[in-house]
């Protein structure tokens, strides 16, 4: 037993610990021994010096502190390099399948008591959805009749959606973007500490720009017809501009930033995502507010499956539109190297 | 229908749309703009409160032309708007208060983005708090998720970007499961409107068809917004991020943000199952210990800090396990109690950590107790906000806290013998916790501090901020001598929520 | 219970998906990988959601010739409230990269636990 222990007191991690605590120690009491010294100061003290002395006395307790809490935190890495990152590594993943396991045994007891798939008497099959069908065409004039429900039924909801992914776009460019000098341009020290991507960018890749000429005008048209055609076939603002936003990408990565910056700067996505949520915004304020007041609203439906038809449902795919494809580009961009 | 029922939709729209505005605006501009609009949202609540006040009932609010099972809508009594009220009047209080400091944390290209996080998150609790669609709460709640990790890591050093990213999985994991929850939900119902949602529960209460599925309901939606309003055994991600973020930032999620959180598990339960439902599932008698184990736990852990921002952070779990305890209770006093304990500790908490930040940074930057020493002279104004937040955290009478444990107490006499017991030897041993740590820091503000330690010069303070201070210390002194009117108005709310 | 669990094979991969996504991210100390846990789960929602909105025999929720009776069409429900989540989650996978991106700056490592033992070895301010 006795022999056990001292083999404990004398293992690596215990003297190395032994050795910082010491170390520390030895360290404060030379710094006391030469900051604290008040006895042997003369008796005409320079302020400013007196003043140094005491700002290396506060500086020098707040040194200690951290000493402090260092060893504190040597010792719980000491014993985390160890057994205990063994220990804890394992409970953690016992405990962790145990949960996983537990949630998939509940919930598939649950789906057993679900409405039957594909059955046409589930709760969900009800007067909502009904009327969304029967009545959408001639209420929201959509022959597609998600877009008519999330555009005009469900419209909060997708205001917030759009909102959304702005403000995810604001968190990531309070992340990753890199702050200008007054000259609009990266400090050198920033980019250095950033390592962004542009030094790997390709130049003159003649595949790739082939590819991009070819590829870059198809997508973009694809996307306006899927963006234009929201409220009458399958697609809509989201999927559109998902699609138009890989086409910019594209451009982006065969020709470089340089060329991009034309037309797509910062100043480009803040007042595109301003003056797409701001035209959602105050379209869909008119509309609650006359249906909550009782309002008549004066946009008309048009011809169901024409093109201009469906209202609001056309200009806010495209306000929706404006705001995906602006915010998938400024991912890209902010990811490759901090900024537009 | 008048122009003030239009009230509180104007608030949630002016906040969306000032978000939007606030992307192109310099920082300055950005900077009045946050401040105007928290300012108009707190005066059209207000107006909504009186309005409310003079209605029997609460009304429907149609977001577009279409009624309540196929629109969104928004719903407004007394209790929303009192909360609303109370909380834009925490906001502007704590942002009139913390602004001028938020140039050490954040440089001066990303502050206009600061206030678009500020303004989203005030849009999304107001939306949470009038919210009568499961569905728009769900999509809200994902906004102030990302608005509340973007307020943490506009500091960015390597403890705010640990704890966001401990925060964003957490929440993440939460989002899943309301989002599982909320899709069940509609499997079973068919419904995404609260209303026709509780026609659709009681049928199945009554018949038992899909009785099962619906106690899974109860528990993901219920687990899902307890983690993200930092319930006891779900709060690891909590203290980090209240100790590391900048201290307005604090404020307003520890103040704010996590009511919000509760309000709509409160409106779920109400407004959605039933009170006598949620009781057979027991998952009110869950949420009541995870409250008490948090009342203790969390006031355990907060003496056991040697920083002081991490022990304010920890007091948090502790007064968020009082909430959870009275909503445990099931009951309507209970409820009401938890309720009031929400708006007084929203209006100490901002308190204490902005006043923290002040002591902090007249000692130096130094977060250690022994640093502190003397901080509440050398900054008064500060030293008095502290003091009596601290009090109103420990519950001394004539503070908001004082009442709040009062109505908790108050509604445990009607509960059985062990819960009642239960609940008053929490709360003693509780207070008793708090003051042990409280009292300890007021202390040790006031202690002379060593001869030897000369301080850095204190900044200047401007005037409006001590002002600020001073009338959200009043609220919380004014929570506690006149609780009597607040606590009819979220009694009546209360009724008329269901 | 099984026969149940068969009939309604969509919700039960997408459960079993969920718990093997919650897991990734529980267990995962690899940033990326917690990612893409995350995704599995969000992703199993959006199966199990689109399948509370089938039915058997139905088109898709768009007129066509002036069709207009319910009897024709599938629940357009589910498939709006499964748009809106992808919205959600591509944000948060945006969110969730950037973080990673800068953390893997700072430590060089995507290890969470060692990222977390390094910032607490940091200077305190």
């Amino acid at each position: 037993m006795s022999k056990r222990r001292s083999d404990w007191q004398n293992r690596p991690q215990e003297r190395f610990v032994r050795w910082m605590r010491e170390g520390y120690l030895a360290l404060d009491e030379a710094i006391e021994d030469s900051v604290l010294q008040p006895g042997e100061a003369p008796p005409e003290v320079d302020p400013e010096l007196a003043a140094q002395h005491q700002e290396a006395a506060l500086q020098h307790r707040h040194d200690r502190d951290l000493a402090l809490d260092r060893l504190a935190q040597y010792d719980l890495y000491a014993w985390t390099l160890t057994k205990g990152r063994r220990l804890i590594g394992r409970l953690h993943v016992l405990l962790s399948l145990l949960l996983g396991g537990m949630i998939i045994f509940f919930l598939l007891g649950t789906v057993a008591h679900m409405p039957r798939f594909g059955a046409a008497d589930v709760p969900a099959n009800n007067e909502v959805i009904t009327r969304y069908i029967e009545q959408g065409l001639a209420e929201t004039g959509a022959t597609n009749m998600v877009a008519g429900m999330i555009l005009d039924y469900r419209a909060f909801d997708t205001l917030g959606e759009s909102t959304v992914l702005f403000i995810a776009a604001c968190a990531v460019l309070i992340l990753l973007r890199i702050d200008l000098d007054d000259k609009g341009q990266p400090t050198q020290q920033l980019i250095a500490e950033e390592s962004d991507d542009r030094h790997y960018e390709p130049k003159n890749d003649r595949i790739l720009q082939g590819t991009a000429i070819l590829l870059t005008p198809i997508l973009l048209l694809f996307g306006l017809y899927v963006i234009l055609n929201g409220h009458l076939s399958p697609g809509g603002g989201f999927s559109g501009g998902a699609i138009v936003s890989s086409g910019l990408i594209l451009y982006l990565n065969a020709f470089g930033f340089k060329k991009a910056g034309r037309f797509f700067s910062y100043k480009t996505f803040q007042w595109v995502s301003f003056g797409a949520l701001g035209f959602y915004g105050v379209a869909k304020a008119y509309s609650f507010y006359c249906g909550a007041n009782g309002l008549e609203s004066h946009i008309p439906l048009g011809t169901p499956g024409a093109i201009l038809s469906g209202g609001l449902i056309m200009p806010l795919n495209i306000a929706v539109g404006l705001v995906v494809a602006c915010t998938m580009y400024i991912f890209y961009a902010l990811f490759r190297k901090g900024g537009l | 229908m008048s122009l003030a029922h239009n009230f509180p939709f104007f608030t949630i729209l002016l906040c969306l749309l000032a978000g939007v505005v606030t992307s192109v605006l310099k920082p300055r501009a950005a900077k009045y703009l946050t401040l105007l609009v928290s300012l108009v949202v707190l005066g059209l609540s207000a107006a909504t409160l009186v309005l409310t006040l003079r209605l029997e009932s609460s009304y429907s609010f149609m977001m577009g032309h279409f009624p309540a099972p196929w629109g969104n809508e928004i719903r407004i009594g007394r209790l929303e708007a009192l909360m609303a009220t109370g909380f834009s009047a925490v906001l502007f209080i704590t942002l009139v208060a913390g602004l001028y400091h938020m140039p050490m944390f954040v440089s001066q290209k990303k502050f206009s983005l600061y206030c678009i996080m500020v303004d989203l998150a005030l849009a999304s609790v107001l939306v949470m708090l009038y919210t009568n669609d499961l569905f728009t709460a769900y999509v809200f709640i994902e906004i102030i998720t990302i608005a509340s990790c973007a307020l943490v890591i506009v500091r960015q050093n390597g403890h705010t970007l640990v704890a966001a990213t401990r925060y964003l999985i957490m929440n993440l994991l939460a989002s899943g499961l309301v989002l599982l929850g909320i899709a069940m939900l509609y499997g079973i119902t068919g419904h995404l409107l609260m209303e026709p949602l509780q026609e659709a529960v009681r049928e199945i209460y009554q018949t038992g068809n899909y009785a099962q599925p619906l106690t899974v309901v109860i528990a993901l939606i219920t687990v899902g917004l307890a983690i993200k309003s930092a319930l006891f055994p779900f709060h690891a991600w909590a203290p980090d991020t209240y100790a590391f973020g900048p201290p307005m930032s604090s404020a307003i999620l520890s103040g704010i943000i996590s009511k919000a959180y509760i309000f709509l598990l409160i409106k779920f339960f109400y407004r959605v199952i039933g009170f006598d439902i949620i009781r057979q599932s027991h998952i009110d008698d869950f949420l009541f210990y995870c409250g008490v184990a948090g009342m203790i736990m969390g006031s355990v852990m907060a003496i056991s800090q040697r920083d002081i921002r991490r022990m304010v952070a920890y007091s948090s779990v502790a007064q968020i396990g009082y909430v959870y305890m009275g909503l445990g209770m099931a009951s309507m006093a209970g409820v009401a109690a938890a309720l009031f304990q929400m708006l007084a500790h929203a209006a100490a908490k901002s308190l204490l950590f902005l006043s923290t930040h002040e002591l902090v940074s007249v000692s130096g930057n130094h977060k250690r107790f022994h640093s502190l020493h003397g901080a509440g002279y050398r900054n008064v104004a500060a030293g008095i906000v502290f003091t009596v937040s601290a009090m109103s955290m420990v519950g001394i009478p004539f503070t908001g806290g004082f009442i709040a444990k009062l109505y908790l107490a108050s509604a445990a006499i009607p509960l059985g013998g062990g819960m009642r017991v239960l609940v008053l030897v929490a709360l003693a041993v509780s207070t008793l916790l708090n003051a042990v740590y409280f009292l300890h820091t007021v202390v040790s503000i006031y202690r002379r501090p060593a001869e030897d330690v000369l301080y850095p010069p204190a900044h200047h303070i401007p005037r409006y901020v001590v002002a600020a201070l001073f009338v959200s210390m009043l609220m919380t002194v004014y929570l506690g001598i006149g609780s009597g009117p607040i606590m009819r108005v979220i009694e009546s709310g209360l009724k008329m929520f269901a | 219970m099984l026969q149940a669990l068969y009939e309604n094979i969509e919700q039960t991969v997408a459960v079993i998906l969920f718990g093997i996504g919650f897991v990734i991210l529980l267990l995962q100390r690899n940033l990326i990988r917690k990612i893409i846990g995350l995704n599995i789960m969000s992703t199993a929602t959006y199966l199990f959601l689109a399948s509370m909105g089938y039915i058997h025999g139905r088109k898709a929720p768009i007129v066509v010739d002036g069709v207009t009776q319910a009897i024709h069409y599938i629940n357009p429900v589910p498939t709006g409230l499964v748009l809106t989540g992808i919205v959600v989650s591509v944000s948060f996978t945006g969110m969730m990269l950037a973080l990673t991106v800068r953390l893997y700056r700072r430590y060089r490592t995507l290890d969470i636990d060692q990222i977390a033992l390094m910032a607490r070895q940091e200077e305190v301010e």
